[in-house]
C-alpha cells in the first residue's frame, strides 16, 4: 500500500443513500483478478445504458473520470462484503468518500486498501451533496495528518482512527506486522487447545 | 477495554475475551475457530500467492462451491466453470478440505457448514461474505470480512478488532401461524431500518426467539445484517445441541459433553449492560413483503406502499405510492438461498404448492444438496414438480444471479433471498423479498398473495 498523506482533484456528488456494494460494481464481475482493473465497472449499470453509452443523468459522469473525492448520503458501501467494491473506487479514481454513515464491512476494506472514508455530520454532507451538484469537479484536498478536508473554500475537520491514521500515513499493511508476534499467537494457541481440544473439528468417518 | 468486557458481560464479550490474543492501541487481535472460504475467495489466495505465504491452519479452514455453482448445466458457463475450478486448485494447493460438484456436503456456506456440525456454539466464524451473521444463530460470533482480512486469517488465524458496540433484541409473545423468521426479521428492518444496528454485535433474547426452530434462527440471523449489523446471535440452547448432536464434524464422545458444558454458559450476564435495546411483540408481526430497492422499504402483506415512499425507488421497481401490496403482479418466483434454502423453508412452500399449479415460472435451489436429497425423500421435490416448478441444483442461485441464472431487465420476481437491490438478480430486475410460503402463493396466483388465505381454503375444502 502507497503511504499517504495528501490528496487533491475534483469533488462530485452522489446524492443517494443506501449505495450497496452490488452497485458500486455489479456481481457479474466479480470474477476479474485485480491486476486486471475493475475502474471501467464502478458504478456500471449506473453510469452506462445496455449499450455501454455513458448516461446524461448519472451525475459523475459530468467528469471525465471518476471524482478524488466522492461525496454520497447514508449507509454508504452496505449490502455484499466484496473488496472488489473498493478496488473498483480506487481504480475509478476516487481515493475518499465522504458520507454522513458507512457500512461496517466496507469501511474496514477501505482501510485495508487505502481509500479513505471520512465521515462528516448529516447537514454538512447535505450541503455538500447541494453545492457539488451545482458545480461537480469543485477542487477538493485531503490532509490526513491534519485530518483537514477543504472542497471548495470550505475547511471540514474529520475524525480517523488512530491505528488505523498511521498505518495509512506509512503504508503499513496489517499482515506483516502481526506475524511479528507469532510466538504470542502460538502461545494463545498452546493454552487455547489444550482447555478446548473439542475446538478442532472431527475427522469424519 | 470498553465497559461491556467488564462483568456482568453480554455473551458476546464472554465469546470476544476467549479469544483476545493481544490488545494494541485499544484494537484486539482475535483467535479465529472456523474460516469459511468460497468461489469468491481467489483475490485472498492470489494475496497469499504472490507474499509466498502458506496457511497457518487448513485444518480450520474449509470451502465450498455455491456462488457459481449452476443450478442446471443448461445454465453453466466459461466463467461458472472456471471459477468452481480455481476454488478446487487453490484449495488442493493450500491443502484445505472444500466441497466441490459432486460433493454430497456441498451447499450454500451458510447452509452447509452448519450442516457438517463445523458451526458451534462459542467459537468465531469468519467468511469472505456478509451473510456470515448466519452462524450466530448457534451461539457462535460469526461475521463477515474482506478480502484483505481473509489473506491476513489465512495467515495468522487471527484479525484485528475493535471492540464492538453490543445491541440487544429482545421479542416477545409468539409469531402468529402463518409468519416466519423471515417475516420477524423483515419486521424489526421495517422498525429500526437498514442503518438501525450499524456496527453492532446483535445479541436475540425473549421468548419469541427461545421458541425458534434452528433453521428460523439461521433465518433471522442471516437478515441481521441488513440492519447494518455485523453480526447476529442467538443464546445456544437444547434446541441448539440437539441440532447439532451426531454431526459428522461436530464433537463427540466426552468431547461432546466437555463442549456442551462450556456452551451452557454462553448467555449475558443478568444485568449486562447494552449500547443500544429495541423490544418488539412477535403477536404483532404479519407477512412481511419488499416494494423497493432497499430492505427497509418494506410492508405488511395487507398494508400499501407509503405515501411518501422514495420516487427513485419505485420508478425503478414501477410502482406507485400508495398502491396495496397485495395484487401486484409478478412475472416470476425464486426459492432458495442462505436465507430460505432450507428443508423447513420448502416445506413450508410446498405447504401452499399442493394440489395447484403457477401461473408464473418458478426456479427453487436448495439450499445444500443434502436439503434436495432429503426433500426427495419426503417427496417436496415431486410437489414442487407437479406444480410445474424448475427444480434446480443447491447453490446461490438468484439470490446473486452468478450462477447463470438472471431475471430479465423489467420483470418482477418474488423471491425468498435477502436483498432487493438494483440489479442484484439482473441488470434491470425487480425483486420483492418475502417468505417461502408466500412467493409460492405468488407463484400459484400470478400475484402478491397472502399465503394464509390459501392455506385456509385447503382447510375448508
Ligand atoms: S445465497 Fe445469496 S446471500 Fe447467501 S451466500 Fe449466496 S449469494 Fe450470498
Amino acid at each position: 500500500m502507497k503511504p499517504i498523506k495528501t490528496l487533491s482533484g475534483p469533488a462530485a456528488a452522489l446524492p443517494r443513500a443506501n449505495v450497496d456494494t452490488d452497485q458500486i460494481i455489479p456481481a457479474r464481475f466479480m470474477s476479474r483478478s485485480r491486476t486486471d482493473g475493475y475502474g471501467d465497472q464502478c458504478f456500471h449499470d449506473m453510469r452506462f445504458d445496455q449499450d455501454g453509452a455513458a448516461k446524461a443523468d448519472f451525475p459523475l459522469n459530468a467528469l471525465p473520470e471518476g471524482p478524488t473525492v466522492l461525496v454520497a448520503d447514508d449507509n454508504f458501501g452496505c449490502g455484499s462484503s466484496r473488496e472488489a467494491a473498493v478496488y473498483a473506487l480506487l481504480d475509478y479514481g476516487v481515493s475518499a468518500v465522504i458520507a454522513p454513515s458507512f457500512a461496517d464491512i466496507f469501511r474496514s476494506n477501505s482501510g485495508k486498501n487505502g481509500l479513505l472514508t471520512i465521515a462528516l455530520p448529516p447537514a454538512t454532507v447535505q450541503a455538500l451533496l447541494a453545492k457539488l451538484a451545482e458545480a461537480p469537479g469543485t477542487p477538493a484536498q485531503v490532509d490526513l495528518p491534519a485530518q483537514r478536508v477543504t472542497i471548495g473554500n470550505e475547511v471540514f475537520a474529520f475524525e480517523i482512527d488512530p491505528r488505523l491514521k498511521h498505518r495509512l500515513e506509512n503504508g503499513l499493511d496489517d499482515l506483516s506486522a502481526t506475524l511479528q508476534d507469532a510466538d504470542r499467537i502460538a502461545a494463545f494457541e498452546a493454552s487455547y487447545f489444550g482447555a478446548r481440544p473439542w475446538i478442532r473439528p472431527r475427522k469424519a468417518g | 477495554m470498553s465497559p461491556h468486557h467488564t462483568a456482568p458481560r453480554t455473551a458476546i464479550a464472554k465469546i470476544w475475551d476467549r479469544h483476545r490474543v493481544l490488545t494494541q492501541d485499544g484494537t484486539d487481535l482475535l483467535y479465529i475457530d472456523r474460516h469459511y472460504l468460497h468461489e469468491g475467495s481467489h483475490h485472498a489466495f492470489a494475496r497469499l500467492r504472490e507474499t509466498g505465504r502458506e496457511l497457518r491452519h487448513p485444518e480450520l479452514t474449509f470451502g465450498v462451491a455455491d456462488h457459481y455453482a449452476p443450478s442446471s448445466p443448461l445454465r453453466a458457463t466459461e466463467t461458472t466453470a472456471t471459477m468452481i475450478d480455481r476454488l478446487k486448485r487453490n484449495a488442493s494447493d493450500f491443502g484445505i478440505d472444500s466441497f466441490g460438484i459432486g460433493d454430497p456436503r456441498r451447499g450454500i456456506v451458510h447452509v452447509a457448514m452448519p450442516e457438517q456440525g463445523l458451526t458451534l456454539p462459542g467459537v468465531t466464524v469468519v467468511c469472505g461474505d456478509s451473510h456470515t451473521a448466519t452462524h450466530g444463530a448457534f451461539g457462535a460470533f460469526a461475521f463477515g470480512i474482506g478480502a484483505s482480512e481473509v489473506a491476513h486469517v489465512m495467515a495468522t488465524q487471527t484479525l484485528w478488532q475493535k471492540p464492538v458496540p453490543v445491541m440487544r433484541i429482545r421479542v416477545t409473545g409468539r409469531l402468529p401461524a402463518g409468519t416466519t423468521a423471515k417475516d420477524l426479521a423483515l419486521a424489526i428492518i421495517w422498525k429500526i431500518g437498514t442503518g438501525g444496528a450499524t456496527g453492532h454485535a446483535v445479541e436475540y433474547d425473549g421468548a419469541a426467539i427461545a421458541a425458534l426452530s434452528m433453521e428460523e434462527r439461521m433465518t433471522l440471523c442471516n437478515m441481521t445484517i441488513e440492519m447494518g449489523a455485523r453480526s447476529g446471535f442467538v443464546p445456544p440452547d437444547e434446541t441448539t445441541f440437539d441440532w447439532l448432536k451426531g454431526r459428522p464434524m461436530a464433537p463427540a464422545g466426552d468431547d461432546w459433553e466437555a463442549a456442551v458444558a462450556e456452551w451452557r454458559g454462553l448467555t449475558a450476564d443478568p444485568g449486562a449492560v447494552y449500547d443500544r435495546e429495541v423490544e418488539l411483540d412477535a403477536a404483532e408481526v404479519a407477512p412481511m413483503v419488499t416494494w423497493g430497492t432497499s430492505p427497509e422499504q418494506v410492508a405488511p402483506v395487507d398494508g400499501a406502499i407509503p405515501a411518501d415512499a422514495n420516487g427513485d425507488s419505485l420508478g425503478y421497481m414501477g410502482l406507485e405510492a400508495g398502491a396495496p401490496i397485495t395484487g401486484i403482479t409478478v412475472d416470476r418466483a425464486f426459492i432458495g438461498s442462505c436465507t430460505n434454502g432450507r428443508l423447513s423453508d420448502l416445506k413450508a412452500a410446498a405447504a401452499v404448492l399442493a394440489g395447484r399449479s403457477l401461473a408464473v415460472p418458478l426456479l427453487v435451489s436448495p439450499g445444500s444438496d443434502d436439503v434436495a436429497r432429503q426433500a426427495e425423500e419426503l417427496g417436496i421435490a415431486d410437489i414442487f414438480r407437479a406444480a410445474g416448478a424448475e427444480w434446480g441444483a443447491s447453490g446461490c442461485s438468484l439470490c446473486v444471479g452468478m450462477n447463470g441464472d438472471l431475471v430479465a431487465s423489467g420483470e418482477r420476481c418474488a423471491s425468498t433471498s435477502n436483498r432487493n437491490f438494483r440489479g442484484r438478480q439482473g441488470p434491470g430486475a425487480r425483486t420483492h423479498l418475502m417468505s417461502p410460503q408466500m412467493v409460492a402463493a405468488a407463484a400459484v396466483t400470478g400475484r402478491i398473495s397472502d399465503a394464509r388465505a390459501l392455506l385456509a381454503e385447503e382447510t375448508k375444502a
